[in-house]
């Protein structure tokens, strides 16, 4: 992709060279050398919601295979760290979503991600017990991002076979080493937004992690929170590696939030912050701001303005944003503190994305159902392959003869197919398929499936809410409107180049669908209660009377006489007389 | 020139006989309508973390979610009262068990100390016999029971067993035990290890109460005892010289409506000379020392020739590669059960009909 820096005014100051600081030694031995940048992507969406997009991004030139340790950290976390030695991962990816990406009104994400918790990983070639040591990882993980991760077992976790191939660098791909779960249950508040900025270099005190805070954060539309950490290539000629760390949060903000009615937004109003200085450790800390429906300024209107333009190739089109510098003194102005304000005026139609997918359960009753996905093209006249990973919980038993996959009516036969079958309390169903998407059509999938009843102790605190089945994933090479560029490793913006392009006509882009709550047929858990109470009373008042009737004896006895005659009665005995 | 500093005598520093401090904050109950339980347990983490433990010494458990419910009107918040001016979720919390993870198990395994080895340590209660810790339930409970989710109960035998088995592993070396449910006063009743000291919100036969609703949150916001508990907590500083005996009067019957309870003849020491920052606050063990210490020399990195081999970036979606991707080859297991009976079967049939002499044609 093609980065260009337009400067309009020579105001802007000598541009700093933006290597990675020199750490100061004493000794005369090289450190291995690290970088932290940070950067901010705000783009308005058509719907009035406001899309932002963090990303931090640390990169290390170490090795934490070898057979020295590693002791000294300095903008890498330690805990991660730590946790990649030990378990010998070669790529970690976590995320912690919250609400779900609606495509079809707000386009694509940077980074996608389904709703809940996914983990997936890629370990090295060393690891003899792939198995052990991913539940091992999975607790671990659970403590340090303090996430019900330990829930992870075999019970929904799946080895994908062509999905998910490594997004780092490496020439093994045996999918042995590769783990692949979702906990669509887990929710994600403060208590994971918490050690996720302790894992930032300059923590929650300066740079743009200032304007993370939690009560603006949670009370959005869309919030998303990952970890990706993968080695990556240093230079162009790709000999040395170093490890990336790259914390994303994803965020939309709704329009439609108390406070709001007109398109206007800032800084302030989003975050209820400002900034007011870059973190000392990035060697490189901006904002973006996607100027690209308007570039002329008359539905947009950006303050304070900067004369900083940048292009860039993302998501398959060639985007035009306003750059704020904030390692530069002069973006603060006089009052010290930025606050960026974005006003626009009318929304048109926007393009439609190219691809999407949607997944609902069909059917009627607690016996039997039917999932179906659709999936669409709106290319009008490309098609292009789609992977769909599907992985179900094992109490939806599957009818894998009853899959159909049809396109513009007619059958869809998917060139490839892998399906692992469910094994009741042990693994889940996997099914991949790859299908050929023809051009403007939708692409339906449906398979029935029936319900099973769990044992009473697996039904959880609450089943009546009823149980979740994770998101399907589609990945899929898209053909891009431009020309994208292949050369990964130049200087380019964080959230163009997370993704490593191989050919210029296609990117790479996966979709998640909408999870899935499905009600199991679900026991009455107050009935031994209530039986025990209808038992004894119908017992007692049944059995009881019964006794009584049969066992006690009648005896004829004279009603007591009234007052009046009781008197009488004493009187005739005083006096000797017989009762009346 | 630098200032004459004053060591003080040691003796001084470790009078009470603890040297730190851990807390277990348990919230047993699930949904919307049980938010007062969840800002119950919050308000007094918020008061420990305030008071000096932190967050590798707190062990929170929350059963449900009520910041982040989708029916809070003011998301990643908890709130004590209807004013809404303290926010008991705080900015910077650590939920240590969370949702389907706060079960009797994992609550007597946290305080046993019997968890898997894979446990991470922040969900681990790491007490030795020096600790003093501050256990403090709420939820829904009964006479001489704690509801955990509405699906499993405590009973105060079980507590009162845990209780006795980390006194003989000595974990703990003294333990203020708070309950906040309906009658509360039964869950202590069992207790026969030393050095216990409980209380409790109220007696056996009363209910205890919540404080008042919020009409736009839409639920009780938090219950009587743990208001008053939380309201005497806030005027405690660090080094704050107030004693149990002043914990013991928070809440009369005439705010509370239910009588609170406590119990302090397990406990060894005065209930008077106990301050209430032996349980709510922490003791950090700092010593002072006058001599210099050498820095090793750093590591040397020795710049090793690496391999000049070349390594990319792997292709997403191969297309052609994954179409013929040949089938894996599945690990050899040993057939299971049904695969041996069924041949047992076919080579019993088998040689019933045919007869045995055909066997040393076979063999």
């Amino acid at each position: 992709m093609r980065w260009e820096e337009t400067v309009v005014e020579e105001a802007t100051a000598d541009k700093e060279d933006t290597s990675a600081p020199e750490t100061v030694v004493q000794s005369s031995v090289p450190q291995p050398k690290d970088d932290f940048q940070e950067e901010l992507v705000i783009r308005p969406l058509h719907s009035g919601d406001i899309y932002a997009s963090f990303q931090f991004r640390t990169l290390w030139e170490t090795d934490f295979m070898r057979g020295n340790k590693v002791s000294h950290y300095r903008l890498f976390p330690k805990s991660l760290g730590q946790v990649i030695s030990k378990f010998s991962v070669r790529e970690l990816h976590i995320s912690f979503t919250q609400g779900y990406w609606r495509t079809m009104q707000w386009g694509q994400p940077f980074l996608p991600s389904p709703p809940g918790a996914e983990l997936w990983v890629w370990f090295q070639d060393s690891v003899t017990d792939v198995d052990g040591t991913w539940k091992e990882l999975t607790n671990v993980l659970s403590g340090i991002f303090c996430a019900s991760l330990n829930f992870i077992d075999s019970t929904n976790t799946v080895q994908p076979s062509a999905s998910f191939k490594p997004l780092g660098i490496g020439n093994v791909t045996d999918h042995r080493f590769l783990r692949y779960a979702t906990l669509p249950r887990e929710i994600v508040c403060t208590e994971n937004l918490t050690p996720w900025k302790k894992l930032l270099p300059c923590g929650s005190k300066a740079g743009l992690a200032v304007l993370l805070k939690s009560e603006k954060l949670f009370h959005s539309s869309f919030h998303s929170q990952a970890v990706h950490i993968r080695p990556v290539c240093q230079d162009w000629q790709c000999k040395t590696t170093s490890w990336e760390l790259r914390q994303t949060l994803n965020v939309v903000f709704d329009l439609h939030t108390p406070g709001q009615g007109k398109l206007e937004w800032s800084l302030f109003k989003m975050f209820s912050r400002t900034l007011t200085e870059a973190c000392p450790l990035a060697s490189s800390s901006k904002i973006y701001i996607d100027i690209t429906d308007d570039p002329q300024g008359e539905q947009f209107e950006v303050s304070p303005a900067t004369h900083l333009l940048s292009q860039a190739m993302v998501l398959g089109d060639r985007r035009t944003f306003s750059v704020y510098d904030l390692t530069q003194q002069i973006t603060f102005g006089t009052v010290r503190s930025l606050n960026l304000l974005i006003r626009w005026k009318s929304s048109e139609d926007m393009l439609r994305p190219l691809l999407h997918a949607e997944r609902y359960v069909a059917g009627y009753g607690l016996q039997t159902g039917e999932i179906h996905t659709l999936m669409y093209n709106n290319h009008p006249y490309r098609s292009f392959p789609v992977l769909l990973l599907d992985s179900v919980p094992w109490y939806l038993r599957l009818y894998i003869h009853t899959l159909t996959v049809t396109s513009k009516g007619k059958d869809n036969k998917p060139s490839y197919i892998h399906y692992q079958p469910s094994k009741d309390r042990v693994r889940p169903h996997l099914l991949e398929m790859l299908v050929q998407l023809p051009p403007n059509s939708v692409t339906e999938v449906t398979v029935q499936f029936e319900r099973a009843l769990l044992k009473w102790t697996e039904y959880t605190p609450d089943p009546n809410h009823g149980f979740y089945v994770g998101s399907s994933v589609i990945s899929s090479l898209v053909p891009s409107i431009v020309a994208m560029d292949t050369n990964s490793t130049r200087e380019q913006p964080l959230f163009s180049s997370f993704f490593p392009c191989k050919e210029e006509s296609s990117y790479f882009m996966r979709v998640y669908t909408e999870p899935l709550l499905v009600n199991l047929p679900t026991p009455d858990f107050s009935m031994p209660y209530n039986v025990i109470c209808l038992t004894c009373t119908v017992v007692a008042v049944g059995y009881g009377s019964l006794y009584n009737l049969l066992t006690r004896s009648f005896q004829i006895e004279e009603p007591s006489p009234g007052l009046a005659k009781r008197i009488a009665n004493i009187i005739r005995k005083m006096r000797g007389v017989p009762p009346l | 020139s630098h200032a004459a500093i004053k060591i003080q005598p040691m003796r001084q520093f470790f009078s009470s006989g603890h040297t730190n401090n851990w807390a277990v904050l348990v919230c047993t109950s699930r949904f919307w309508f049980n938010y007062r339980h969840v800002a119950n347990t919050l308000s007094v983490y918020r008061s420990v973390k305030r008071l000096g433990i932190p967050d590798s010494h707190i062990v929170l458990m929350l059963a449900d979610d009520m910041a982040c419910n989708h029916r809070n009107p003011k998301p990643a918040t908890v709130f004590s009262h209807k004013n809404m001016e303290l926010n008991v979720y705080g900015d910077d919390v650590e939920v240590d068990y969370r949702g389907y993870e706060v079960t009797v198990e994992n609550f007597l395994r946290v305080l046993t100390g019997r968890l898997p080895p894979s446990t991470p340590r922040s969900k681990r209660l790491l007490s030795d016999d020096r600790s003093n810790i501050l256990i403090y339930l709420t939820g829904h409970g009964g006479n001489g029971f704690l509801k955990f989710q509405d699906s499993e109960e405590i009973s105060n035998v079980e507590l009162a067993d845990a209780f006795e088995q980390m006194w003989q592993k000595r974990r703990y070396n003294e333990l203020l035990f708070i309950i906040d449910t309906c009658q509360g006063a039964s869950m202590y009743e069992r207790f026969y290890s030393p050095n216990l000291m409980a209380l409790a919100s109220s007696q056996v036969g009363e209910d205890s109460l919540s404080h008042q609703p919020d009409l736009a949150i839409g639920v009780h916001l938090m219950d009587r005892y743990t208001f008053y508990l939380l309201e005497f907590l806030e005027d405690i500083h660090p080094s704050s010289k107030a004693n149990m005996n002043d914990l013991f009067k928070v809440c009369p019957k005439s705010q509370c409506v239910s009588t609170p309870g406590h119990r302090t003849d397990l406990f060894l020491r005065d209930p008077g000379s106990a301050l209430i920052t032996d349980f709510f606050g922490s003791v950090r063990k700092v010593e002072i020392t006058m001599e210099t210490i050498n820095l090793t020399e750093p590591i040397h990195f020795v710049n090793e020739e690496r391999q000049k081999e070349t390594y990319s970036y792997v292709d997403q979606l191969p297309v052609s590669e994954i179409i013929h991707q040949k089938p894996k080859q599945k690990d050899w297991h040993p057939p299971d059960g049904f695969i041996l009976g069924l041949w047992t079967l076919i080579l019993l049939v088998f040689f019933k009909t045919y007869g045995m002499k055909h066997l040393k044609h076979i063999f």
